[in-house]
Protein backbone atom coordinates (compact mmCIF):
# COMPACT_ATOMS: atom_id res chain seq x y z
CA UNK A 1 0.00 0.00 0.00
CA UNK A 2 1.35 3.07 -0.68
CA UNK A 3 2.05 5.09 2.24
CA UNK A 4 0.68 8.56 0.80
CA UNK A 5 -2.55 7.25 0.48
CA UNK A 6 -4.61 7.97 3.54
CA UNK A 7 -6.02 4.59 5.26
CA UNK A 8 -9.43 6.36 5.81
CA UNK A 9 -12.53 7.06 2.88
CA UNK A 10 -12.80 10.55 2.15
CA UNK A 11 -14.72 10.12 -1.02
CA UNK A 12 -18.11 12.00 -0.65
CA UNK A 13 -16.91 14.01 2.84
CA UNK A 14 -19.17 17.69 2.72
CA UNK A 15 -18.44 19.99 5.01
CA UNK A 16 -20.25 23.19 5.73
CA UNK A 17 -17.33 26.01 4.44
CA UNK A 18 -18.43 29.45 5.54
CA UNK A 19 -16.08 32.45 3.38
CA UNK A 20 -16.42 35.50 5.46
CA UNK A 21 -15.09 38.70 3.44
CA UNK A 22 -14.40 41.84 5.17
CA UNK A 23 -12.57 43.76 2.97
CA UNK A 24 -12.80 46.36 -0.07
CA UNK A 25 -12.49 44.72 -3.34
CA UNK A 26 -9.70 46.86 -4.66
CA UNK A 27 -7.08 48.21 -2.12
CA UNK A 28 -5.69 45.11 -0.79
CA UNK A 29 -5.59 41.39 -2.47
CA UNK A 30 -8.22 39.88 0.34
CA UNK A 31 -11.55 40.05 -1.89
CA UNK A 32 -9.64 37.95 -5.19
CA UNK A 33 -7.90 35.51 -2.87
CA UNK A 34 -11.12 34.61 -1.08
CA UNK A 35 -13.44 34.22 -4.06
CA UNK A 36 -10.79 32.03 -5.82
CA UNK A 37 -10.86 29.87 -2.83
CA UNK A 38 -14.54 30.06 -2.66
CA UNK A 39 -14.46 28.78 -6.76
CA UNK A 40 -12.12 25.67 -5.25
CA UNK A 41 -13.72 24.57 -2.31
CA UNK A 42 -17.22 24.75 -4.43
CA UNK A 43 -15.24 22.40 -6.85
CA UNK A 44 -15.02 19.34 -4.43
CA UNK A 45 -18.71 20.06 -3.65
CA UNK A 46 -18.49 21.39 -0.39
CA UNK A 47 -21.22 22.97 1.33
CA UNK A 48 -19.97 26.78 0.83
CA UNK A 49 -21.81 29.45 2.52
CA UNK A 50 -20.47 33.14 1.73
CA UNK A 51 -20.84 35.74 3.89
CA UNK A 52 -19.94 39.79 2.99
CA UNK A 53 -19.72 41.70 6.08
CA UNK A 54 -17.87 45.14 6.89
CA UNK A 55 -16.32 46.62 3.51
CA UNK A 56 -16.36 43.00 2.23
CA UNK A 57 -20.00 45.01 1.20
CA UNK A 58 -18.35 46.57 -1.63
CA UNK A 59 -16.99 43.56 -3.60
CA UNK A 60 -20.61 43.13 -4.98
CA UNK A 61 -21.24 46.87 -5.53
CA UNK A 62 -22.86 47.03 -8.97
CA UNK A 63 -21.17 49.43 -11.73
CA UNK A 64 -17.50 48.42 -10.91
CA UNK A 65 -15.87 49.79 -13.71
CA UNK A 66 -11.77 49.40 -13.48
CA UNK A 67 -10.27 50.66 -16.72
CA UNK A 68 -8.82 53.56 -15.68
CA UNK A 69 -6.93 51.54 -12.48
CA UNK A 70 -5.62 49.00 -14.72
CA UNK A 71 -6.78 46.18 -12.41
CA UNK A 72 -9.02 43.60 -13.31
CA UNK A 73 -12.50 43.85 -12.76
CA UNK A 74 -13.32 40.39 -10.59
CA UNK A 75 -17.10 41.84 -9.66
CA UNK A 76 -18.58 39.66 -12.85
CA UNK A 77 -17.25 36.44 -11.22
CA UNK A 78 -19.58 36.32 -8.08
CA UNK A 79 -22.29 36.02 -10.64
CA UNK A 80 -20.75 32.97 -12.18
CA UNK A 81 -20.64 31.60 -8.55
CA UNK A 82 -24.34 30.33 -8.48
CA UNK A 83 -23.28 27.74 -11.59
CA UNK A 84 -20.62 26.71 -9.42
CA UNK A 85 -23.93 25.35 -6.71
CA UNK A 86 -22.95 28.42 -4.38
CA UNK A 87 -26.26 30.45 -4.02
CA UNK A 88 -25.82 31.17 -0.86
CA UNK A 89 -24.66 34.44 -0.55
CA UNK A 90 -25.51 36.70 3.20
CA UNK A 91 -25.03 40.34 3.76
CA UNK A 92 -25.26 41.79 7.38
CA UNK A 93 -27.38 44.30 7.26
CA UNK A 94 -25.83 46.42 9.61
CA UNK A 95 -22.30 46.69 7.09
CA UNK A 96 -24.40 47.60 4.41
CA UNK A 97 -26.62 50.79 5.84
CA UNK A 98 -23.05 52.05 7.13
CA UNK A 99 -22.17 51.85 3.77
CA UNK A 100 -25.50 53.60 2.35
CA UNK A 101 -26.08 50.11 0.11
CA UNK A 102 -28.80 48.16 -0.82
CA UNK A 103 -29.90 44.97 -1.79
CA UNK A 104 -30.36 47.03 -5.29
CA UNK A 105 -27.06 48.16 -5.66
CA UNK A 106 -25.25 44.09 -5.49
CA UNK A 107 -24.18 42.72 -8.77
CA UNK A 108 -25.75 39.12 -7.51
CA UNK A 109 -29.07 38.16 -5.23
CA UNK A 110 -27.97 38.26 -1.69
CA UNK A 111 -29.70 37.28 1.74
CA UNK A 112 -29.66 39.97 4.32
CA UNK A 113 -28.63 38.91 7.64
CA UNK A 114 -28.79 40.39 11.23
CA UNK A 115 -25.47 39.97 12.84
CA UNK A 116 -27.12 38.00 15.54
CA UNK A 117 -28.54 35.63 12.72
CA UNK A 118 -24.82 35.92 11.01
CA UNK A 119 -23.28 34.38 14.55
CA UNK A 120 -25.44 31.64 14.69
CA UNK A 121 -25.20 30.58 10.94
CA UNK A 122 -21.25 31.03 11.76
CA UNK A 123 -21.64 28.46 14.42
CA UNK A 124 -22.95 26.10 12.72
CA UNK A 125 -20.06 25.98 10.08
CA UNK A 126 -17.53 23.24 10.36
CA UNK A 127 -14.87 25.38 8.60
CA UNK A 128 -14.53 29.35 8.29
CA UNK A 129 -12.07 31.17 6.01
CA UNK A 130 -11.85 35.01 6.65
CA UNK A 131 -10.33 37.36 4.78
CA UNK B 1 0.50 70.83 2.14
CA UNK B 2 -1.83 68.25 0.28
CA UNK B 3 -3.11 65.78 2.48
CA UNK B 4 -3.81 62.34 0.65
CA UNK B 5 -5.64 59.65 2.06
CA UNK B 6 -5.86 56.08 0.43
CA UNK B 7 -7.70 54.23 3.31
CA UNK B 8 -11.43 53.57 3.80
CA UNK B 9 -12.72 55.14 6.40
CA UNK B 10 -15.40 52.72 7.91
CA UNK B 11 -12.24 50.07 8.52
CA UNK B 12 -9.05 52.57 9.23
CA UNK B 13 -8.57 55.67 11.33
CA UNK B 14 -5.87 57.33 8.63
CA UNK B 15 -8.70 59.94 7.31
CA UNK B 16 -10.04 60.60 11.37
CA UNK B 17 -6.15 61.44 11.94
CA UNK B 18 -5.99 63.70 8.96
CA UNK B 19 -9.00 65.55 9.69
CA UNK B 20 -7.62 66.06 13.41
CA UNK B 21 -4.20 67.18 12.45
CA UNK B 22 -4.53 68.63 9.01
CA UNK B 23 -4.55 72.69 9.25
CA UNK B 24 -8.21 74.38 8.37
CA UNK B 25 -8.27 75.74 4.60
CA UNK B 26 -5.75 72.99 3.81
CA UNK B 27 -6.35 70.60 0.54
CA UNK B 28 -7.12 66.88 0.95
CA UNK B 29 -7.48 64.21 -1.65
CA UNK B 30 -9.21 60.82 -1.14
CA UNK B 31 -7.99 58.14 -3.34
CA UNK B 32 -8.27 54.13 -3.42
CA UNK B 33 -10.71 52.97 -0.94
CA UNK B 34 -10.22 56.71 0.42
CA UNK B 35 -13.04 57.28 -1.85
CA UNK B 36 -15.44 55.48 0.30
CA UNK B 37 -15.38 58.30 2.31
CA UNK B 38 -16.67 61.07 -0.34
CA UNK B 39 -20.04 58.68 -0.61
CA UNK B 40 -23.87 60.32 0.73
CA UNK B 41 -26.03 58.31 2.91
CA UNK B 42 -23.00 56.37 4.78
CA UNK B 43 -22.11 56.56 8.83
CA UNK B 44 -19.40 59.16 7.89
CA UNK B 45 -20.91 61.23 5.21
CA UNK B 46 -21.88 63.94 8.00
CA UNK B 47 -18.15 64.09 8.77
CA UNK B 48 -17.12 64.95 5.11
CA UNK B 49 -19.88 67.36 4.46
CA UNK B 50 -18.42 69.28 7.53
CA UNK B 51 -14.64 68.89 5.83
CA UNK B 52 -15.72 70.05 2.79
CA UNK B 53 -16.63 73.04 4.63
CA UNK B 54 -13.17 73.81 6.27
CA UNK B 55 -10.57 72.03 3.68
CA UNK B 56 -10.54 71.58 -0.22
CA UNK B 57 -11.72 68.05 -0.60
CA UNK B 58 -10.75 66.25 -3.61
CA UNK B 59 -11.63 62.74 -4.68
CA UNK B 60 -10.04 60.81 -7.64
CA UNK B 61 -12.65 59.92 -10.43
CA UNK B 62 -10.82 56.45 -11.97
CA UNK B 63 -11.07 55.26 -8.08
CA UNK B 64 -14.54 56.36 -7.59
CA UNK B 65 -15.74 54.14 -11.32
CA UNK B 66 -13.76 51.05 -10.05
CA UNK B 67 -15.86 50.72 -7.24
CA UNK B 68 -19.06 51.58 -8.63
CA UNK B 69 -19.50 55.16 -7.35
CA UNK B 70 -21.78 56.93 -9.63
CA UNK B 71 -20.67 60.59 -9.21
CA UNK B 72 -24.07 61.50 -8.62
CA UNK B 73 -23.43 59.80 -5.28
CA UNK B 74 -20.33 61.69 -3.86
CA UNK B 75 -20.94 64.59 -1.07
CA UNK B 76 -21.78 68.03 -2.49
CA UNK B 77 -18.48 70.12 -2.19
CA UNK B 78 -16.43 67.38 -3.20
CA UNK B 79 -14.75 67.66 -5.85
CA UNK B 80 -13.85 64.85 -8.41
CA UNK B 81 -10.39 64.90 -10.37
CA UNK B 82 -8.76 63.07 -12.62
CA UNK B 83 -5.26 61.89 -12.60
CA UNK B 84 -3.92 64.90 -14.35
CA UNK B 85 -6.07 66.78 -11.92
CA UNK B 86 -3.78 65.06 -8.69
CA UNK B 87 -0.62 65.84 -10.52
CA UNK B 88 -2.12 69.59 -10.53
CA UNK B 89 -3.07 69.32 -7.11
CA UNK B 90 0.34 68.02 -5.68
CA UNK B 91 2.13 71.05 -7.99
CA UNK B 92 -0.68 73.72 -6.18
CA UNK B 93 -0.12 72.67 -3.00
CA UNK B 94 3.31 71.31 -2.35
CA UNK B 95 4.49 69.35 -0.32
CA UNK B 96 1.99 65.59 0.32
CA UNK B 97 1.44 64.27 3.48
CA UNK B 98 0.10 60.79 2.88
CA UNK B 99 -1.79 59.37 5.62
CA UNK B 100 -1.12 55.49 4.77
Amino acid sequence: MNELEPDYDTEGVVKKFMFVNRKAPYGTIYALEILETVLISAAFDQDVSVVFMDDGVFQIKKGQDTKAINVKNFSPTYRALEGYDVEKLFVERESMEARGLAVDDFVVPVEVLSAEELGGLMDQQDVIITG
Amino acid sequence: MLHIVNKSPFERSALDSCLRVAPKGGAILLYEDGVYAACVETTVTDTLKAAAIEYSVFVLGPDLAARGIAPDRVIEGIEVVDYGGFVDLVEEHGPVQSWL
